[in-house]
């Protein structure tokens, strides 16, 4: 496939391999996080890890939208559905992120979908998600983009269609864009519910917490900064991160040798004790990153002052949130939502996990009681998060090589 | 006027449309059967007019053989795809799960769930792809049943079909039979009925000139067994829903053992690689319709993968790797890239209905 294989070419990828462990100092390690779920999944996908010489290790940070969602957002969404009888429209790595147990069943009665009257059983234990109340009967349907959420709406003009936007800046000028086209349609059945987050803000978080900042404990040497976020924000945003902090960003597109490159620039700033802001991903980002995209969003979010965060917590201004002009369109306003936060399962380390504290293998239910077909916490979720990668693609590492070369 | 007696008015194929009458057991149910489906499939069986088939027994039971049976729901949607329609992929999908058992398919039978208001001359079209594909494969349809469902009960058309065949004796191919040591064999390039079906899909349509993949896969058996040294072949199955992964995790932990397969060897169509890289899929998990993976015994696989290159349905076929002892039963897959990864079950739903 041209203009995707040369992003994967296995012999360059060695060549980057044997730099790095040629310029890596033999008395020090190197600890990057890479902040998106884009570059987790590329490192699991590709087995890049094995390339890397030992002395450099990779953090999986928070940048996956799907692990960080709240279960208290999955149960506004659910509630929206089963109760208001809304069409909600969703993008397809929701549909499995667990939600609470009590969000289920709806409130009795004759039920908005007619025929379908969910059997849901009272006081089950399970925990709810898209997928399972979609089986108990709520309306919700799987898109490809927020235009087809808004396509939804204009063909049921009966029903309260939702669009649950969730995302970073990727994902947020197109729920921009979908929200200004309702509002010069005056589409009244439209709504969004925003649960879309902001990338500078959590790194800040990140580089904040105690472990970081105070035992350092997560020894955080530098980032692998995000490939399609970058695209919309530029590269600007992370300059107070290198000059505040202290730590180097390299910014890298998502193909596996963009990593293995974004690594050899990292070790290269830290041997030579530089915190700068670098560009790996040249063909696509510029240091103010698209302003078109930036003026829709802010033409229809404003900053929201808190927001929790699934792992991280309430993070200040972290999020956004639909502006009062664009108030018809926001879901949260049209149903009286209020929101209500849900603890994780007591055992669950995607809190840890998350801010780079602890390894998916240092969880005691990875694995057995948590797994991709029945994932407890969000990092088990979507193939982007940490526990979801290991477990699918890296999980052999844990046991004995049985085999060494394929035939 | 005349009275003409025993006249019925033809069906309306062309505009007419399946109602609950068709399913109610009556006069129309009758016309139904006689004027699509028996017309269609008509061989001496379904000629009889019975609710089952009076089957001779075949020669090989009669030498120590053994019967395989095996059925197979298809809901596939949308009903005509590239390359084929949920007809034809009735009778292949059935033929196939029988021919993995290393038997030789005989017959089918088929069962007809429609949705009420759907057109007959969509059924006609569909029954008449699943007549010719039966036709071809050799294997004819010797008893059938129909039931209509009222209008939003159903997706138009749902066909389950079973298959009957017969095993020789002395072959012995089985899910549990792959062992360390064994070289796996792929019949051709992965992934095409998915992305065909995947390509029409509403909110996705996408152009491609990739067609399924969807054939009956017996006599690429046959050639296979007919080569290999008695009892070299351990395991033969089709990587269809959940695809080529999906299958080697099945087979890992069936036969208890490992495998380790690479990523460059495997064969793949550009359109379908660069399908997936656009949609976010991974080309392992997508379904086939007309290929098979086996497991022979490494100092036959020269010989079986001469006889299947020789055979229009395998002249793709390739080694990808080979079973290994593992107690963690890990399907490993070198990348490419030059790492080493897990190829793991399929968890979820990617595609949605797609066989």
């Amino acid at each position: 496939m041209k203009y995707v294989d040369e992003f994967r070419d296995g012999a360059l990828a060695r060549g980057i391999g044997a730099r790095i462990a040629a310029e890596v100092r033999p008395d020090r390690r190197y600890s990057f996080m890479e902040f998106c779920g884009g570059h987790t999944h590329a490192i699991s996908r590709y087995g890049s890890a094995e390339l890397l010489p030992e002395a450099v290790h990779m953090i999986h940070g928070p940048g996956c939208p799907v692990c960080v969602l709240p279960i208290g957002r999955i149960d506004q969404a659910i509630g929206i559905a089963l109760k208001h009888g809304a069409i909600v429209c969703t993008y397809g790595d929701t549909m499995r992120v667990p939600a609470s147990p009590a969000a289920g069943p709806p409130q009795g009665g004759q039920h908005p979908l007619g025929g379908r009257e969910p059997q849901a059983s009272r006081g089950s234990t399970e925990s709810l998600s898209l997928m399972k109340a979609k089986a108990r009967g709520a309306d919700i349907r799987m898109v490809y983009s927020a235009a087809d959420a808004l396509k939804t709406a204009r063909e049921n003009p009966a029903r309260e269609v939702v669009f649950f936007a969730i995302g970073f800046e990727t994902t947020t000028p197109p729920t921009a864009l979908v929200i200004q086209q309702a509002a010069k349609e005056g589409l009244g059945n439209f709504s969004v519910l925003c649960c879309h987050v902001l990338t500078p803000s959590a790194i800040t978080h990140i580089l904040e917490s105690a472990e970081v900042r105070r035992f350092g404990t997560v020894p955080i040497d530098g980032f692998i900064g995000p490939a399609h976020v970058s695209i919309v924000i530029g590269s600007g945003p992370y300059e107070h991160f290198a000059e505040e902090y202290r730590k180097p960003v390299v910014i890298a597109g998502f193909e596996p040798l963009d990593v293995m490159q974004a690594c050899l620039m990292l070790v290269r700033q830290v041997n030579e004790g530089r915190a700068e802001v670098e560009n790996q991903f040249v063909r696509a980002v510029t240091r103010q990153g698209n302003l078109a995209a930036q003026r829709a969003v802010s033409d229809v979010f404003e900053l929201r002052e808190r927001f929790e965060w699934r792992g991280l917590g309430e993070v200040p201004y972290s999020a956004l949130k639909i502006r009062a002009g664009y108030a018809a369109f926001d879901a949260e306003r049209r149903f009286d939502l209020h929101y209500e936060p849900v603890p994780d399962h007591k055992q669950c380390e995607c809190g840890a996990i998350l801010r780079g504290v602890k390894k998916p293998t240092d969880c005691k239910l990875f694995g057995n009681v948590c797994t991709p077909e029945n994932p407890t916490g969000s990092c088990m979720v979507s193939s982007e998060g940490a526990c979801a990668a290991h477990y699918s693609y890296g999980r052999f590492r844990d046991v004995e090589l049985v085999a060494e070369s394929a035939a | 006027m005349t009275v003409k007696k025993d006249y019925v008015r033809p069906l309306d194929v062309k505009n007419g449309r399946i109602d609950m009458n068709h399913g109610a057991g009556g006069r129309a149910s009758m016309q139904l059967i006689e004027e699509v489906f028996a017309r269609a499939f008509d061989n001496d069986f379904l000629r009889q007019g019975n609710d089952g088939a009076t089957l001779p027994v075949p020669a090989e039971l009669l030498e120590g053989g053994r019967l395989v049976m095996s059925c197979d729901g298809h809901i596939v949607s949308p009903l005509f795809f590239p390359g084929g329609d949920i007809g034809c992929l009735a009778v292949h999908g059935t033929v196939n799960d029988v021919a993995m058992m290393g038997a030789r398919p005989l017959y089918l039978s088929a069962s007809f769930i429609l949705e009420e208001g759907f057109p007959l001359a969509d059924l006609k079209r569909v029954v008449e792809s699943m007549a010719a594909a039966a036709r071809e494969a050799g294997v004819p349809v010797v008893t059938g049943d129909t039931k209509v469902v009222e209008q939003g009960k159903g997706d138009g058309c749902f066909i389950a079909t079973t298959g009957v065949g017969v095993v020789p004796r002395g072959v012995a191919v089985g899910g549990a039979n792959a062992k360390a040591g064994d070289v796996l064999i792929v019949s051709g390039t992965i992934g095409e009925h998915g992305v065909a079906v995947l390509s029409q899909r509403e909110s996705l349509e996408f152009e491609t000139a990739i067609v399924s993949d969807t054939a009956a896969l017996h006599t690429l058996v046959a050639a296979m067994l007919r080569v290999a040294p008695p009892g070299a072949v351990h395991m033969l199955r089709d990587p269809t829903r959940g695809g080529l992964g999906t299958t080697l995790n099945e087979i890992a932990r069936q036969s208890n053992v490992g495998m380790l397969i690479d990523e460059a060897t495997i064969p793949m169509r550009p359109q379908v690689e660069a399908a997936c890289e656009l949609l976010g899929l991974d080309p392992l998990y997508i379904a086939n319709e007309g290929k098979l993976v086996a497991a022979v015994a490494p100092e036959a696989a020269d010989v079986v993968l001469a006889a299947m290159r020789a055979h229009p349905l395998g002249a793709n076929a390739a080694r990808i790797g080979s079973v290994v002892a593992d107690e963690h039963r890990f399907v490993q897959m070198q990348t490419r890239f030059g790492g080493r990864r897990i190829v793991d079950w399929l968890s979820g739903e990617p595609l949605p209905r797609i066989c």
